[in-house]
């Protein structure tokens, strides 16, 4: 626990020590090949989860969901223009 | 130099002097004088502030809180209905650790409506972290408003102020009052540099909501800081009066105290009439003295204890009344006594409530009822001036 | 995408509402102050000693951020600073407790962007009644009953009220339609003046539906016409998103628990007829389709 202060002056950004991903049941899989990049799953994914990375092997860009974060919404599922991403159920 | 002005100016052109950032302005009887001459001095190019007229008293204390969050030196005034509506943002002042300064021209609170003083309000308001300074005339309102800055101001107080002054009495009366100078001011009072402002190149958070694992430490530190400003509303009176040359007292102040066996105990601008009676009944050959809360928040219990020891007996003489338990000045002195030494009896008067004058009969009435007092309380606390013949 | 706010925040899974901060935020860009109502946002973004926020930011009361927001912007002009300033808050505090705030923050014509993410009702104290909720939508205050279709009364018409106040950008958005919003908090934020933009976000516990379907449900809302996405500079209509063949209202209504009882209850098909006059209203005042 950090100290308390007279005034609450808190960090940004400081969320990010919860890992959210604690909540999750159903976890999204990207299907790289059929991904055309629109973005729109980093655009509405409401944890700010998703991002484009460089593949380690290809050096392409892709994208990527942060696993810490994602509560496995769906929303990313369900907007994808091409069903390039699908909930699974997580094994835990 | 001595001039003849309304108090309400006088009250203006102090806060003027102190170079608030901001100042929010809601009009409200008998305040309204003071932000009219502040809007005025801002007309004139005098004062050189933000000045903002707002919805309510409810906004006027809200901008504020923007205006400090961003490091703004703030000023408003209020009273009364405008105080009440103010009440949850007086909360959220102190809790934040805002140093607004904001006059109370102290009025009764409806229903029934009222239009003039009494304490009612403030003295209402004396749990939600505000430090509380009441003024006995003109001068002091005017003397302590630097004050308030520099104890407000202060890193380790950081602590949100209202200088109470009396309705109409003291904020329509003329009289001649030594205004301040703006360069000496500036010297007493250095600009305020807070820790952490609203700012985009280091964006801290504000206001974060506290669970039950830290609520309690907040309080706390409002409550250490109420503590240490004990001691710096002593500091800075003493430094005010080696500038200025004048002082009201810090804490509390005392008239014929010394050897006084009937010892009044009182808040603002009845002091004028407890000293002339005082004057009277001394010359009769009666010891009665007077001892004046200046702070009520910080209760100054320590201070108090010291001053009250030897008295033979204690009355207090105050213009509010916490229905279902007498009043708060009176409630507050016997629980600074209770695990003291002191075991004088202490009686409780409620007087002068919706502007009803208070005399120097009515001062010698309570006297002579603290005299017998000593031979046995009849009666802890009353309604001094209690009109019988119009009770149903 | 710039990430002004920070994962780790505590909205439910399929929220709308993070998803509309990030975008305003992308537009508005890190030299922002933003100042938030108590609201769903405050709670799940600020659990001390966390915050998502990674613009500096202000929580003052309920009812206030408008006038808080004021204060902060006088403030920049004191200092001769410059930064945006922001209001982000819900429909509770838009529409209803901050009402008296809002309009003096409007009438004093403030450089400050309100943006309401409107999710029609009070969620954060568990689904009750605002000025905000939609006709018979079904809330914990306005339940559906033996005797009841839900809330009795149409949303309250808040653009109309900004724009009454000569407020010189108003505009609605949808969190379906990111483009759409990050053009018009670009806009507002370059406005003279104050501004104000009401975002229609899906609150999943609320209205009842599944997380996924977060967006899906919201762009219905457009495609129906039941939110027609406008624009207002100076108090001329300047833009509106047609729409090209509208939906049936009851494509967007069905998808939501909050109307379930139109769908059960007699009376229930009066009404959607009634939602049906709404937003053909809507259709013809704004001319949604060509």
């Amino acid at each position: 626990m950090s100290k308390v202060k007279a005034i609450e002056f808190v960090e940004p950004g400081s969320t990010q020590i919860t890992k959210t991903g604690a909540w999750r049941t159903f976890v999204p899989r990207i299907d790289q090949k059929k991904c055309i990049k629109c973005s729109l799953c980093e655009i509405y994914c409401p944890e700010s989860s998703v991002h484009q990375v460089k593949d380690p092997i290809s050096g392409d860009l892709i994208f990527d969901i942060d696993l810490n974060y994602c509560k496995g919404c769906g929303i990313c599922e369900h907007e994808c223009p091409r069903h390039a991403i699908k909930l699974e159920l997580e094994e835990k | 130099m001595m001039k003849v002005v309304e108090g309400s100016y006088a009250v203006a052109h102090a806060a003027m002097c102190c170079s608030p950032d901001v100042v929010s302005a809601y009009p409200i009887t008998p305040q309204t004088h003071i932000v009219e001459h502040l809007s005025q001095m801002v007309a004139d190019g005098e004062l050189d502030a933000e000045f903002l007229t707002v919805d309510s008293e409810f906004s006027a204390l809200s901008v504020l809180v923007g205006a400090s969050a961003m490091g703004a030196r703030c000023y408003s005034s209020t009273t009364s209905q405008g105080l009440a509506l103010m009440y949850e943002v007086l909360y959220n002042v102190s809790g934040l650790r805002m140093p607004v300064v904001m006059t109370v021209a102290n009025r009764a609170l409806g229903a029934p409506l009222n239009i003039w003083n009494d304490q009612q309000d403030s003295v209402g308001a004396r749990d939600v972290g505000w430090l509380q300074l009441y003024v006995e005339n003109v001068q002091e309102a005017v003397d302590t408003t630097p004050q308030a800055y520099k104890i407000a101001e202060d890193m380790g107080i950081l602590t949100p102020i209202m200088v109470c002054m009396d309705g109409f009495i003291l904020t329509h009366v003329y009289e001649p009052v030594e205004l301040l100078d703006k360069e000496k001011v500036a010297g007493f009072l250095p600009a305020f540099k807070p820790e952490y402002v609203l700012d985009p190149a280091n964006p801290k958070t504000i206001g974060a909501f506290a669970d039950p694992s830290t609520y309690t430490e907040f309080r706390y530190l409002q409550f250490d800081a109420q503590q240490k400003a004990l001691a710096k509303i002593e500091a800075v009176a003493k430094e005010f009066q080696e500038t200025f040359g004048r002082t009201f007292g810090g804490l509390i102040d005392t008239y014929q105290a010394e050897d006084a066996e009937i010892v009044l105990v009182t808040m603002g601008s009845v002091i004028g009439t407890i000293k002339d009676a005082i004057d009277e009944m001394r010359a009769e050959g009666i010891k009665v003295g007077l001892v004046k809360v200046r702070s009520y928040r910080p209760f100054p219990v320590q201070a108090l204890r010291k001053a009250l020891k030897d008295a033979g007996v204690i009355a207090v003489i105050e213009k509010d009344v916490s229905i279902g338990n007498e009043a708060g000045l009176v409630t507050d002195l016997k629980a600074a006594f209770y695990n003291s030494k002191i075991r004088t009896p202490i009686i409780g008067f409620t007087a002068g409530l919706g502007g009803r004058d208070i005399t120097v009969k009515d001062i010698r009435k309570i006297t002579e009822k603290a005299s017998a007092a000593r031979k046995g309380i009849e009666s802890e606390f009353e309604f001094l001036d209690l009109r019988t013949e119009i009770l149903p | 995408m710039q990430n002004l706010l920070a994962p780790g925040h505590r909205a439910c899974a399929g929220c709308s509402m993070p998803t509309v901060v990030r975008l305003v935020l992308d537009a508005a860009g890190p030299n922002t102050i933003v100042v938030s109502p108590t609201s769903c946002l405050e709670v799940t973004t600020t659990p001390f000693p966390e915050s998502a926020w990674c613009v500096p930011w202000l929580h003052s009361l309920f009812e206030n951020a408008a006038a808080v927001a004021s204060g902060v912007e006088i403030a920049l002009k004191r200092f001769h600073k410059d930064a945006n300033v922001l209001v982000i808050g819900g429909d509770g505090s838009t529409f209803d407790i901050g009402m008296g705030s809002n309009s003096g923050m409007f009438e004093r014509g403030h450089k400050v962007t309100y943006v309401c993410y409107d999710n029609e009702a009070y969620m954060n104290t568990g689904v009750q009644r605002s000025g905000s909720t939609p006709f018979c939508a079904h809330t914990t205050t306005t339940p559906s009953g033996e005797i009841s279709l839900g809330n009795p009364r149409p949303k309250k018409d808040m653009p109309a009220i900004a724009l009454a106040h000569r407020v010189p950008y108003v505009a609605t958005a949808s969190v379906a339609y990111p483009v759409d919003l990050r053009r018009k908090v670009k806009k507002a934020i370059e406005t003279q003046g104050p501004s104000y933009i009401q975002v229609n976000a899906p609150c999943i516990t609320g209205w009842t539906f599944d997380a996924g379907k977060t967006v899906e449900i919201a762009r219905l809302a457009v495609e129906t016409g039941l939110w027609p996405l406008f624009e207002y500079v100076n108090g001329q209509l300047t833009e509106v998103k047609k729409v090209r063949r509208p939906k049936p209202v009851e494509d967007y209504l069905k998808s939501q628990g909050r109307y379930r009882h139109l769908f059960k209850k007699p009376g229930g098909t009066e009404v959607l007829k009634q939602i049906q006059a709404m937003a053909d209203a809507n259709i013809s005042k704004y001319c949604l389709v060509d």
